[in-house]
């Protein structure tokens, strides 16, 4: 239960104090900045979330740590900010109004051409200048993987990076280290535990003060939007200006972001973000990191949640087939009541999820790897980083004593209208040897177990031989055979 | 600002060939450098948003607005019978492009109203609440289908000749045809297109437009408006990327703002969504190449005969200058003996393909590069021995398809600088061998040589001005006709009329460009920029120079000779004065300060309906050697490591030119592999946004990356200081990755069999050639 309620949301931008009512539940923190605010530094190249011309840090507490991350605001909504440290590319500079490590280090290297992705990836940079004080190529890719430059060629500011690295981050040459204190005890303050409720002209934005509330409200309110990370609902409002009100801001409840790791498995709240589930899920499952980096870029895995990715039921979602693979269950909750179901059992048909009217996703649970089980993800895109699969597969095999195949679970996303397992592929491995000819008869049965589409990220003819071959890739990887290109020397350090 | 640092003597600060950051690399990294919509905005004004036709081919049969009229916010709304002017805005006057669309659409996504509301959001909902009704008409979307359908060409082919073909390919030895596809590619400038119309009086409306080319924007609202270009002034300070996609491409929401605001008196702002962009505005042309060529054991090319078929989209735009580059660049850097190049600029109903770096330059050598490949494996050779044999030089051999010669060739310096210094020969035999033991991963390597040609085939295109002010306190003002999108042209122009005055950089402030301060000025392209208004900024500087030092040796009787421009200073006989000083005097004594310089190419002539002349001032050149790994399962991929060597001639600022090479490469890159435009049945295009549209990120960038500078070269030509133009001729060094590519895939056949990857090489190309490999390896390897 809600024991206290606010109107309004209140939330630190650069170094000022900002509280907000009345604005409509789907204002973008671009449009507010640079509308309303006039803060032009921030720009916007493309309304969904892929380019990072409009990335900004936003600072919040995690456990008493404050932390700062990168997003994108053209797809963050304004009520997500309740209680956080939103800082743009003009509170950047150092304290005394000199340029920062990382601006002075792009101009010295000529890291800007145009210009116009520029703020944006002085924020990504910043942003790891934070956190990480020896950063190699491979982590400046990973971090600049959701920002576009169509100038440079990205080498300059790339070279730029790792010369701001040299400057460790202090009071004097940095606000955000400088006010950190400060920031700490405001934003503390700002979070109060207390439901807001937002009302416009164009609807209502609630935020619920615990997931108790949530089941509450949601309950009250089954037709709200629910709103975790905003990296898909984001885009029906910027490309698709549906209306998407009343709507249930959930990014901020601390009850949907635990992460749970012991010998039978790993827990994953529903509003873990893909940055936040990382540690534990590569500890678990470390077959899963490759994929893990290769989802979205970064702004979008500090949005992006589990529960958002499941919840939304897409056919090229890039977690349910390994979580399927693995045997996920998940919990749903309506009111205070919750049920658990296979994952694979969760998408029904294309569009379409069994989940009833207030029943929201809660959280996720992934047995346990046997050690000797074979488990592999991959996904494959027209490139490599920040794209949509084409497909994406995931096969877990065990073997019995006499190295036959004791059980086979293949999941696949992109080749049906939901992610879905290979059950005429898994038929022909079990009980068989695993070997080459085996394989051959399987790869073969993946025809009858799909039936893809062509669309612009593939042909059906390439999603199935890829299919095909990938069961291939997997075997060959099994049996300790090189089977795909080593990553370039620079990525491998990471 | 410019007088109280103290100023050297003996040298300047940012002259030409110095190494200078970007003039507002300051701005840039700390957000305060204004694009066209972070400007402060006039009150009351409007905001606009294009309604879209969603048919590819089709009758408007009816156009329902009243809900748009009615919706929310909604001040005007504009259809083609509201332009007072012409509803037109074809570039080449060939009344081909609608304003906005009447009775018939030809694409779909083509614009056909404008909504002017209070807001844009408000804007953008009503816009999508009209009612069409159509009859639809056939379409055709694919350029082979174009040709397949008779659709007619969307304005005049070429046709370049030299020798008798037919008896050249009838002699030749040995003989081969083909064909080849080639994708298109988005612009995708990060800046999107954005244009701001203020009302003045009478007829009068200024308009700051993200434009390359605001002289035919100022043309082109005129028109649109019904009244004279003295009435409409265009601006733009800076551009967020251009690339050739705001040539012409501005045009229409320039025109459309201005209509908008001289018709309420109110400042009109539009800006459409990146979605909205993609698809309204035209692209790099796709093409289809068929060739036919006869060679000998030697692998020299005897004859050529060769069609360049061009997704033109539905008018033509610039579609014939664009296919004419192309066929002005098939030959690349080799000599055919007999050669028939034909255009094709063939009509489809898409939006309307435009400039893009390279201009239709990188398709013909493309085309020209894929004939190369073909002999190379048909003799089962490696490509660069090819094209070595090919290369021009010597007697005879140093004519071009277009009748010019060639002399300033040194590819073939460059070619073995690189191939030496990356020690090409010993890594291909490595990957050779390591392919022969890898079963899944195979890796390739090619180096590709490059030759540009310079100067606008439109002729008259090759002029520019600058106008050039020197204040009382010495401070500087520089204005020209180029504009800024990232290229660093005003930092590069700045630094020749600091070269000319001997001051410091920091004494010349650029200014906005603007089409009433330099006039008739020609679009930013064909990589000229810093060619003709760098020239044209330095005939300013000497012209106040002259006048400078007329004056200079009557006051203080010495001969003219004994007038010296030194460092931020000037020494006339032997009395040395701070320039600041020096200028003050020479205001005082009434000597005129400003100046409007004027350059135009000399010695290019072209004509076009004989297909002969000299339509370039000189060639650049270049060359890339790029090595790469495939994965045969999935047909993924990545390029591992590049090395480049490009002329720049006497390079005006190393490191813009190698920021340069690096973003063309780059870009040809994502143009070459991973950007694909696609459309579907309907003839949508389904690639109209970073989500689905994929250009390369900093992890596809290649890991080792060595870009050099000729160093060596100077431009034979009395170019500004013996520099030579970078801007687009850098893009198709890439092809070199999309061969590595190639031989990768020919791995699977032992090299015997050509490749024919056709691009964009995306991973499901790369994965189906090597599956066209197999089978054809596994039958008799024999292809026709």
């Amino acid at each position: 239960m809600a024991q206290t309620h606010r109107t309004h949301i209140r939330f630190l931008l650069n170094d000022r104090t900002v509280e907000l009512s009345g604005f409509a539940p789907d204002l973008t923190l671009l449009d507010w900045l640079r509308l309303d605010r006039r803060l032009t530094g921030t720009k916007e190249g493309c309304a969904e979330g892929d380019c990072g011309a409009c990335t900004v840090l936003v600072g919040r507490m995690d456990n008493g740590v404050l932390t700062y991350e990168t997003v994108n605001a053209c797809i963050r909504f304004v009520g997500s900010l309740d209680a956080t440290h939103v800082v743009t590319v003009e509170h950047l500079n150092r304290p005394d109004g000199a340029l920062s490590a990382v601006q002075q280090a792009m101009v010295d290297l000529h890291g800007s051409q145009c210009g116009f992705c520029t703020p944006g990836i002085v924020a990504s940079l910043h942003a790891l200048w934070l956190a990480d004080p020896e950063p190699t190529e491979a982590d400046i890719e990973r971090q600049l993987q959701g920002n576009l430059c169509r100038c440079t060629g990205y080498e300059p500011i790339v070279k730029a990076a790792l010369a701001a690295a040299r400057t460790i981050p202090s009071e004097d040459n940095d606000r955000l280290v400088r006010a950190y204190a400060e920031t700490v005890e405001t934003l503390t303050a700002l979070a109060d535990g207390a439901r807001v409720t937002i009302d416009s002209e164009r609807g209502t934005t609630y935020l619920p003060a615990d997931v108790d509330d949530l089941a509450e409200l949601y309950e009250a309110h089954p037709g709200a939007t629910i709103v975790a990370g905003s990296t898909d609902v984001g885009l029906w409002v910027t490309k698709h200006m549906r209306d998407i009100a009343p709507v249930i801001l959930i990014g901020h409840l601390d009850g949907l972001k635990e992460i749970g790791l012991d010998e039978d498995g790993l827990t994953l709240g529903a509003g873990v973000s893909y940055t936040a589930a990382r540690g534990a899920l590569v500890s678990a499952f470390p077959q899963m990191a490759e994929l893990w980096d290769r989802i979205g870029g970064e702004q979008v895995r500090n949005m992006g949640t589990i529960g958002g990715n499941i919840a939304n039921g897409s056919p090229i979602g890039d977690t349910p087939p390994p979580l399927i693979a693995l045997d996920a269950t998940v919990t749903l909750r309506k009111g205070s009541s919750r049920r658990t179901l296979p994952l694979e059992a969760f998408f029904l048909d294309y569009g379409k999820q069994d989940r009833q009217k207030g029943e929201f996703v809660e959280s996720v649970f992934v047995p346990a790897l046997d050690e000797e089980a074979f488990f592999a993800v991959y996904k494959i895109s027209k490139r490599r980083d920040e794209d949509i699969s084409a497909l994406c597969a995931a096969f877990r095999v065990t073997l019995d004593g006499e190295g036959l195949v004791a059980s086979a679970r293949i999941a696949f996303g992109g080749m049906a209208g939901t992610p879905k397992r290979a059950r005429a592929a898994e038929a022909a491995l079990l009980g068989r040897a695993w070997t080459w000819d085996t394989i051959q008869q399987a790869r073969q049965q993946l025809a009858s177990d799909y039936q893809p589409l062509s669309d612009w990220r593939a042909s059906a003819e390439y999603r199935m031989l890829t299919a095909q071959n990938l069961l291939i890739r997997f075997f060959l990887e099994t049996c300790g055979a090189p089977a795909r290109i080593e990553r370039r020397p620079a990525l491998a350090e990471a | 600002m410019t007088h109280h640092k103290p100023r050297s003597k003996t040298e300047i600060r940012g002259g030409a060939h110095a190494t200078r950051q970007h003039d507002s690399a300051h701005k840039h990294v700390t957000g305060s450098a204004d694009y066209i919509d972070d400007m402060a905005e006039p009150a009351g004004i409007l905001h606009g948003y294009l309604g879209l036709s969603d048919r590819a081919h089709a009758r408007i049969v009816s156009l329902d607005l009243d809900a748009v009229r009615a919706s929310d916010g909604v001040v005007a709304v504009l259809t083609g019978a509201d332009v007072p002017g012409s509803n037109d805005i074809s570039p080449t006057g060939r009344n081909d492009e609608p304003v906005l669309a009447e009775n018939e659409v030809l694409f779909h996504g083509q614009p056909v109203f404008a909504v002017i509301a209070e807001t844009r959001e408000k804007a953008r909902r009503a816009a999508k609440k009209a009612v069409f009704t159509y009859e639809d008409l056939p379409h055709v979307t694919d350029v082979r289908a174009a040709v397949d359908a008779d659709y007619p060409y969307v304005t005049d082919p070429l046709k370049l000749e030299r020798g008798d073909v037919e008896a050249g390919l009838a002699a030749a030895p040995l003989r081969l045809k083909g064909d080849m596809r080639i994708g298109g590619q988005d612009h995708f400038y990060l800046e999107g297109h954005i244009a701001m119309a203020i009302p003045g009086e009478d007829d009068e409306v200024t308009v700051w437009s993200s434009t390359q080319h605001p002289s035919e924007v100022q043309h082109m609202v005129a028109h649109a408006l019904g009244t004279v270009s003295n009435a409409v002034t265009v601006q733009v300070r800076r551009m967020g990327g251009g690339f050739g996609g705001k040539e012409t491409q501005s045009n229409q929401f320039a025109a459309i703002a201005a209509i908008a605001a001289k018709k309420l008196n109110r400042a009109v702002k539009i800006r459409p969504d990146r979605d909205d962009d993609m698809i309204i505005t035209g692209k790099r042309h796709d093409f289809v190449v068929d060739y036919d060529v006869g060679y000998d054991e030697a692998g020299v090319i005897h004859a050529l005969d060769a069609s360049f078929a061009a997704r033109c989209g539905f008018s033509s735009d610039l579609s014939g200058p664009v296919t004419d580059r192309a066929l002005f660049h098939a030959d690349n850097c080799y000599f055919y003996q007999d050669v028939r190049l034909r255009s094709k600029p063939m009509m489809t109903n898409t939006v309307s393909n435009t400039a893009f770096r390279g201009f239709g330059g990188p398709q013909g050598m493309l085309g020209g590069e894929r004939v190369i490949e073909e002999v190379a494996y048909a003799l089962g050779r490696d490509p660069l021995e090819i094209r070595k044999a090919n290369f021009y030089g010597g007697q005879g051999r140093d004519i071009t398809p277009y009748h010019q010669k060639v002399e300033d060739n040194i590819i073939a310096r460059i070619v073995e600088d690189l191939e030496v210094s990356t020690d090409y020969q010993a890594r291909r035999a490595e990957i050779i061998d390591f392919n022969a033991g890898s079963p899944v991963v195979r890796r390739g390597i090619a180096l590709t040589p490059v030759k540009f040609g310079i100067s606008f085939t439109a002729t008259w295109y090759n002029q520019a001005g600058a106008l050039v002010h020197v204040y009382q306190d010495g401070s500087i003002h520089l204005n020209h006709g180029g504009t800024e999108m990232g290229q660093g042209l005003n930092t590069k122009v700045a630094q020749v009329l600091a070269e000319e005055f001997q001051v410091d950089l920091d004494t010349i402030r650029i200014t906005a460009t603007t089409t009433g301060k330099v006039p008739n000025t020609s679009a930013t392209a064909a990589s000229s920029g810093t060619d003709l208004n760098g020239m044209a900024a330095a005939n300013a500087a000497q012209q106040i120079k002259a006048r400078l030092i007329g004056f200079a040796s009557e006051k203080f009787s010495v001969p003219p000779e004994q007038v010296e421009f030194i460092p931020n200073h000037v020494r006339i006989g032997n009395e040395l004065l701070a320039f600041g000083d020096f200028i003050k005097m020479a205001y005082q004594a009434r000597i005129q300060l400003s100046a409007a310089g004027f350059y135009k190419t000399p010695d290019i002539h072209w004509d076009r309906a004989k297909g002969m002349g000299r339509p370039f001032y000189y060639f650049a050149y270049g060359a890339a050697v790029s090595e790469v790994s495939i994965d045969t399962l999935t047909g993924e991929y990545q390029v591992d490591r590049v090395d480049v060597l490009h002329d720049a001639g006497r390079s005006l600022n190393p490191a813009l030119d190698i920021g340069q090479i690096e973003g063309a490469f780059v870009q040809g890159m994502g143009w070459l592999t991973t950007e694909e435009l696609w459309w579907d049945d309907k003839g949508r295009l389904r690639t109209h946004a970073p989500s689905t549209y994929k250009i390369p990120l900093a992890s596809d960038r290649p890991p080792v990356f060595n870009v050099r500078l000729a160093d060596w070269s100077e431009n034979r030509e009395p170019t500004i200081r013996r520099s030579k133009a970078v801007g687009e001729p850098p893009f198709m060094l890439p092809i070199s990755v999309l061969e590595a590519l190639g031989m990768a895939v020919a791995s699977i056949a032992d090299y015997q069999i050509s490749p024919r990857l056709d691009a964009p090489a995306t991973p499901e190309r790369v994965l189906m050639a090597v599956e066209r490999l197999k089978a054809l390896a596994a039958g008799d390897g024999a292809e026709g």
